[in-house]
């Protein structure tokens, strides 16, 4: 079944010959449409999700539902095949459940907003948008509980309905979901500034249209999506080989005490197309770090990729899509089976960049990258305050560092999703009852190399209210790899300190843990993996990242084999002798150093990490 | 009698204009900027235009000024060794800074790392604690403060910030921090960041204090330097900076603020906008300012130009207010290519700059730039400058070319496209500072000035529908119009916070008064007479648990009246509906009060012309063949000095004068007004 789309005027779009500056300019207004939707968004969103750090995605799509701009790939295809309705103009489609789409949102907390834009009776467009609701309901705050086993535990679900009819608002079918969720407030005002924001669109299409005509406008998108395609065809042709090539990375435990998760994918071209198979990923988890994984998100991706890595000129629409085939074994945990649980899918979403990072890069090693996503580190910090019993919840994204590259070092305690920024400390001290006593990037914990990855982040988080935290982190139990010779980068870890003295390692993933005024939580992030041989690195600068604070002296000794003295100086002489038996030891033939196997991990992993080894995943 | 002199220093000329007060007489001149030393070219346009003049500079009143001294130290790097004391904890504030890797996804591969503003090795802890209502959580350590300090001493600082955690509620701390610094440092400017900034979040105060600190030491002395000159010139009179909000600040002040000098270039050409609307009856205009690497635009809307709470050069972005200004990379020396990949007709953010500049300059330029397109089209005429500096067409012709083979269209074009896109860049530009705030272009007149703005603004305008479009007098010396036409302002920002269900009318109206007496204070400090102040307030408000507030303007007489904050509620509920398209049932938050001490702008009456029989005919030079809208057409080019009042120009047609071309387009027609002022209508 299929979506009905109802136009008043059948009359198909003519085809007209678009000079190429007038598509520059169509493009360009487009561009600017999609970042007026951003600031519409961020200006009167209220959770700090949206409002401080962006976890939002724009999209304006063709006619036929292919994204022209935004950078998630269009959500519209996957909806309109699963959509059991009629669309009209004045609709505004309202969803969340993943399985109702193709995964084209991948939990439940992402609410996404579609709008058709119709013009003379006739589908001229898409304007949409998702946000992470900071809670949907369900059994935990934040509804992302680690030990859901269904999707029905994981708060509410919204199949596509109209939240606008005829641009009305339907007050009762938003009243009936806010009636679910723990922080009404906000997610009335996040859905209303997605609305707003889709709204912005609409009216920067239809200025367009006015300006050039309707019929040019499709005819300009058409090109727009050609002309990417054209492009991404030269840099598939060049850069992917018909040998097949694979990549298998790991998603570290589900939360539930069992992993390592693999997530394998192989890639090879058969012509002008692309293949890219997740045959021999594991089967899908019990618990809810399942990644219902859309093979257009996942084209986009690719398409990113290849853009970022060998050539950021190009601009990316959804225009290459049939240029690339993704095939996702059913019931994997790219592919779960509903009703699986799905809500704590981040960690998988962040380590399918590293998959696509090793896989693109492992043919032309100088355009390589280390690996850096763990996920998207969460804590989530609720309860009553003590004094006025009113309700507080925090949903926090944190970051770490960002992989040494080809270009040069990783940056420290930053982003590697865009436009994501962390919150300003002294807004969580106003209005949550915590204080941060200490944010810094950790010394050495990027990892070592010729260009260094990027530091991971110690947030030292004092509660001064009692209340639940809960944590969703990965890359504790297996590293972020390095490449051409650089070491992996730290893994993440927590700790909290009781106010009694007591220091409890907690899991990276958690929920319900109970904290009391006192106590302290290390909140310590991965570090990104290194690239080059850190023998290569310059001795002087790594000196200065001694004095700076960004290496330990002992990590400039041990990991880069620099001898610095107090005063910040090298030592020319033991440098030269240690930096000379470190050589021997570096393997410069192998690509890629991912630290010890997984056999070993799980061996050492008591002792290294504080935490019981995951068992391995059972099959079901 | 007394004199007012203003002074834009520019990146190729520096320009001046003296008025005398009573009668509104002025004088212009423009003589070639000093990049070295700046002031070495104000004194010598200074000495010029008294001489011009017959007057002594002794008889100058008030000399004022718009510099890019702060701006150029920004972006070239110039700026001063800065040390940093923080809280301890939060040495690396600047080096995670909001952990934002700008670009869309996969991003972070190809940017660069960036470097802190204040480097992490002059960086330093000291013990202490405030908590989030001010409250002292663990007193300042002062022997750690003293010890910290210590280590700075070998670095080699140039200036000091000091930024500590929730200072922004009680700089006690770092105030105390000052006070020792000023001990171990004396001869070292301390900025503290309460100070520069009292608003929350850290990063951005940090970044700000900064920035403040890095800029200190060069105004410093460029100020002290063009202080003695001028005062050795014989010159008493006050001298005032422009500052990136359009205000005008003491010399002094400005020394401790620098900060807010920013963008004091743009900033004049908006003032001197305002004064030319003013002049023209026109209350709505966006400008447009195209310069040889990037173009200007800001809003004006009934006489007052939009301010924001943000200033930004290059990448930096620090929280002092300025006049809404947006930039773009698109200018007369914008370079035309075409990637080989897409084969898609890109212009700019690269520029061909003042060396080699673009091809028909004739100093080697090899690659197409705007100014290069214009000059094939037939916009730009042979000589530039009063005849002084001759154009290369046929070089301008062979490096457009290049572009026509690689798109495999013509040569006119080619040019015609290269013209469209640095337009639809400055269109961008402008909707940014219209469209997207909710402002209907075709409710605006549009101004075009610096070198190239007229040579764009007719075509531009035609995009947004916004007329007229206004070709200013002296559009080369528009910006020290602007410095001169301005007044004395001074801003005073304090922290609220509050629910308006947690506070009252009588509350705030009390805080308003003490923030009345405050910038009446720094009047009365200039020399301003009470009978000539005025202080207007706004508040920042929003809906409770929103990211962002929007400004109000609001009337201390209604909190007197215990009907302030209904008012400001209904307000904030029509902006925000008119922004943002929805209000919400949520609870308004009032976020900051500002009051805002203004001084008495100069009268300065624009001088009329001689009145015309509306024919043009005494201003033609010779007639012309322009590339227009698809098509070669006969064209006219006339002399601005010889046009009269109510002459009519009808496009297609170029208007020369000394610095400056502007193109009228076909179906459009020039009108010339009283002050000289070309309005171009559509021909109905």
């Amino acid at each position: 079944m299929a979506a009905t789309i109802i136009q008043t005027n059948e009359t198909p779009f003519s085809p007209i010959e678009v000079d190429t500056i007038t598509l520059d300019i169509i493009e360009n207004a487009l561009r600017n449409a999609r970042e007026e939707m951003d600031a519409t968004l961020f200006r009167t969103a209220m959770s700090p999700g949206i409002r401080e750090q962006g976890d939002a995605f724009p999209l304006i799509a063709d006619r036929n539902g292919l994204m022209v701009v935004g950078q998630f790939g269009s959500f519209i295809g996957g909806f309109l095949r699963a959509y059991e309705g009629e669309i009209e103009e004045g609709d505004m489609i309202w969803l969340s459940d993943p399985y109702s789409c193709e995964g084209a949102v991948s939990h439940n907390n992402d609410w996404l907003i579609i709008r058709p834009i119709f013009r003379q009776g006739r589908l001229t467009a898409w304007a949409c948008m998702f946000g992470h609701q900071t809670d949907i309901g369900g059994k935990v705050p934040g509804s992302l509980p680690t030990d859901a086993t269904s999707i029905f535990e994981e708060g509410v679900r919204i199949p596509p309905i109209k939240l606008f009819r005829k641009d009305v608002l339907q007050e009762d079918i938003l009243k009936l979901v806010l009636h679910q969720v723990r922080m009404p407030e906000w997610c009335r005002a996040d859905l209303l500034a997605i609305v707003a924001s889709c709204r912005v669109a609409e009216r920067r299409v239809n200025e367009i249209c006015e300006r050039f005509g309707d019929d040019l406008f499709a005819s300009a998108t058409d090109e727009l999506l050609a002309r990417n395609k054209r492009a991404m065809g030269h840099l598939i042709a060049s850069a992917v080989s018909e040998k097949k090539v694979s990549f298998e990375d790991y998603i570290c435990d589900d939360g539930r005490g069992f992993g390592p998760y693999k997530l394998k994918c192989t890639m090879w071209r058969e012509g002008e197309k692309v293949i890219l198979d997740f045959d021999g990923t594991d089967p899908q988890a019990v618990g809810s770090v399942n990644f219902y994984l859309n093979e257009n998100m996942l084209k986009m991706f690719f398409g990113i990729y290849m853009i970022m890595v060998f050539d950021p000129q190009v601009l990316f629409n959804d225009g290459f899509y049939d240029l690339v085939d993704v095939r996702i074994p059913e019931r994997s945990l790219l592919k779960p089976a509903f009703p699986a649980a799905l809500s704590c899918r981040t960690h998988a979403l962040g380590r399918i960049f590293d998959v696509l990072g090793g896989l693109l890069g492992q043919g032309q090693p100088e355009f390589l990258n280390a690996a850096g996503f763990s996920s998207s580190p969460h804590l989530m910090y609720s309860g009553f305050h003590k004094d006025s019993r009113e309700w507080f919840q925090l949903f926090q994204i944190g970051f770490g560092g960002i992989p040494g590259r080809p270009w040069g070092d990783g940056p420290d305690g930053h982003s590697l999703w865009p436009g994501f920024t962390n919150v300003p400390n002294e807004f969580l001290e106003r209005y949550f009852p915590m204080r941060i006593t200490r944010y810094t990037s950790l010394p050495d914990s990027g990892g070592a190399g010729k260009n260094r990855g990027g530091n991971g982040i110690l947030m030292t988080y004092a509660f001064l209210n009692d209340g639940i935290i809960a944590i969703h982190d990965d890359r504790w139990f297996t590293s972020p790899w390095g490449v051409n010779g650089g070491e992996p980068g730290e893994r993440s870890r927590k700790v909290l300190r009781r106010k009694s003295g007591e220091e409890i390692i907690l899991p990276a993933k958690c929920d319900n843990i109970e904290v009391q005024e006192g106590d302290e939580l290390d909140y310590i992030t991965w570090g990104g993996g290194g690239w080059g041989s850190p023998v290569e690195r310059d001795a002087d600068l790594v000196a200065l990242e001694v004095k700076r604070g960004l290496v330990s002296i002992e990590g400039a000794f041990d990991n880069y084999g620099v001898k610095v003295r107090d005063d910040f100086t090298v030592d020319e002489a033991a440098t030269t002798a240690r930096r000379a038996e470190m050589a021997k030891t570096i393997d410069t033939s192998q690509i890629f150093n991912f630290g010890p196997s997984i056999e070993e991990l799980r061996a050492r992993c008591e002792v290294e990490t504080g935490l019981p080894a995951p068992m391995p995943p059972r099959q079901h | 009698m007394s004199y007012r002199l203003g002074v834009d220093v520019g990146g190729t000329f520096t320009d001046l204009l003296l008025i005398e007060e009573k009668t509104g007489r002025t004088w212009r001149n423009k003589v070639p900027s000093t990049p070295h030393d700046p002031s070495v070219a104000v004194i010598n346009g200074t000495e010029a235009i008294c001489a011009e003049a017959g007057v002594k500079p002794g008889e100058i009143d008030q000399f004022l000024h718009g510099t890019t001294v702060a701006t150029n130290a920004v972006l070239e790097g110039k700026g001063a060794r800065t040390g940093l004391v923080v809280t301890e904890g939060y040495r690396q504030i600047l080096q995670v800074a909001r952990s934002l890797v700008p670009g869309g996804l996969a991003a972070w591969i190809t940017w660069p790392k960036p470097e802190p503003l204040a480097p992490l090795e002059t960086t330093v802890e000291v013990t202490e604690r405030l908590a989030a209502d001010g409250s002292v959580v663990k007193p300042l350590d002062e022997a750690s403060v003293r010890a910290a300090l210590q280590r700075l001493k070998n670095e080699g600082i140039e200036a000091l910030t000091v930024c500590l955690i929730n200072s922004y509620v009680n700089g006690a701390h770092e105030k105390r921090v000052g006070e020792i610094a000023a001990e171990i440092f004396p001869d070292i400017p301390v900025s503290l960041s309460h100070e520069i900034l009292p608003e929350m979040q850290e990063y951005e105060r940090a970044l700000t204090t900064v920035a403040n600190s890095l800029v200190r030491p060069v105004m410093a002395m460029y100020v002290a330097n063009l202080r003695a000159k001028l005062r050795a010139l014989g010159m008493k009179g006050r001298i005032n900076l422009l500052r990136s909000d359009g205000g005008l600040m003491g010399s002094e002040k400005a020394e401790g603020h620098p900060v807010n000098l920013l963008m004091s270039g743009p900033a004049g050409g908006v003032t001197g906008a305002l004064w030319v609307s003013r002049n023209a009856g026109i209350g709505n205009i966006l400008t447009l300012d195209v310069g040889g690497t990037s173009t200007d635009v800001a809003l004006i809307e009934n006489g007052e130009p939009k301010l924001r709470r943000e200033t930004s050069v290059g990448h930096l972005t620090v929280r002092a207010s300025s006049l809404d200004v947006k930039t773009v990379g698109a200018g007369g020396g914008s370079i035309a290519h075409v990637p080989e990949l897409t084969r898609a007709l890109r212009v700019g953010p690269e520029s061909a700059g003042a060396v080699p500049g673009p091809a028909a300059y004739g100093k080697g330029g090899d690659r197409a730039t705007v100014t290069d397109a214009h000059v094939v089209l037939g916009n730009l005429p042979e000589s530039l400058l009063g005849g002084t500096f001759k154009l290369d067409r046929d070089a301008a012709k062979a490096v457009v070319q290049k572009v026509a083979d690689a798109l495999g269209v013509t040569l006119y074009e080619a040019a015609q496209g290269i013209i469209d896109i640095a337009n639809e860049n400055m269109f961008g530009a402008l909707r940014l500072v219209s469209v997207q705030q909710g402002y209907d272009p075709r409710e605006f007149a549009l101004m075009g000035f610096g070198g190239a703005g007229s040579l764009h603004s007719n075509a531009v305008g035609k995009l947004m529908g916004s007329y007229p479009v206004i070709v200013p007098v002296s559009p080369g010396v528009l910006c020290a119009t602007g410095d001169a036409t301005t007044q004395l302002r001074y801003e005073h920002a304090r922290s609220f916070n509050k629910m308006v269900n947690q506070t009252e009318d009588a509350e705030i109206a009390t805080l308003l008064a003490e923030m009345r007496e405050v910038v009446k204070g720094d009047l009365k400090d200039e020399g301003v007479p009470e009978d000539e102040q005025s202080v207007r307030f706004e508040a920042g408000v929003r809906y409770a648990g929103q990211g962002f507030e929007v400004s109000m303007a609001i009337d201390i007489a209604d909190f007197e009246a215990g009907r302030g904050i209904e008012a400001v509620k209904a307000a904030f509920d029509a902006e925000h509906k008119r922004l943002f398209t929805f209000n919400l049932d949520v609870v308004h938050e009032i976020v900051n009060l500002r009051a805002i001490g203004l001084g008495k702008a100069a009268e300065m009456p624009a001088q009329k012309l001689a009145k015309g029989d509306t024919d043009p005919a005494q201003a033609k030079l010779r007639d012309h063949r322009m590339w227009v809208e698809g098509q070669e057409r006969d064209a006219v080019i006339y002399e601005r000095a010889k046009l009269e009042a109510g002459d009519r120009l009808a496009g297609p047609c170029v208007i020369t004068e000394m610095d400056s071309t502007a193109v009228i387009l076909p179906d459009h027609v020039g009108v010339v007004d009283d002050f000289g002022n070309i309005l171009i209508n559509p021909v109905a």
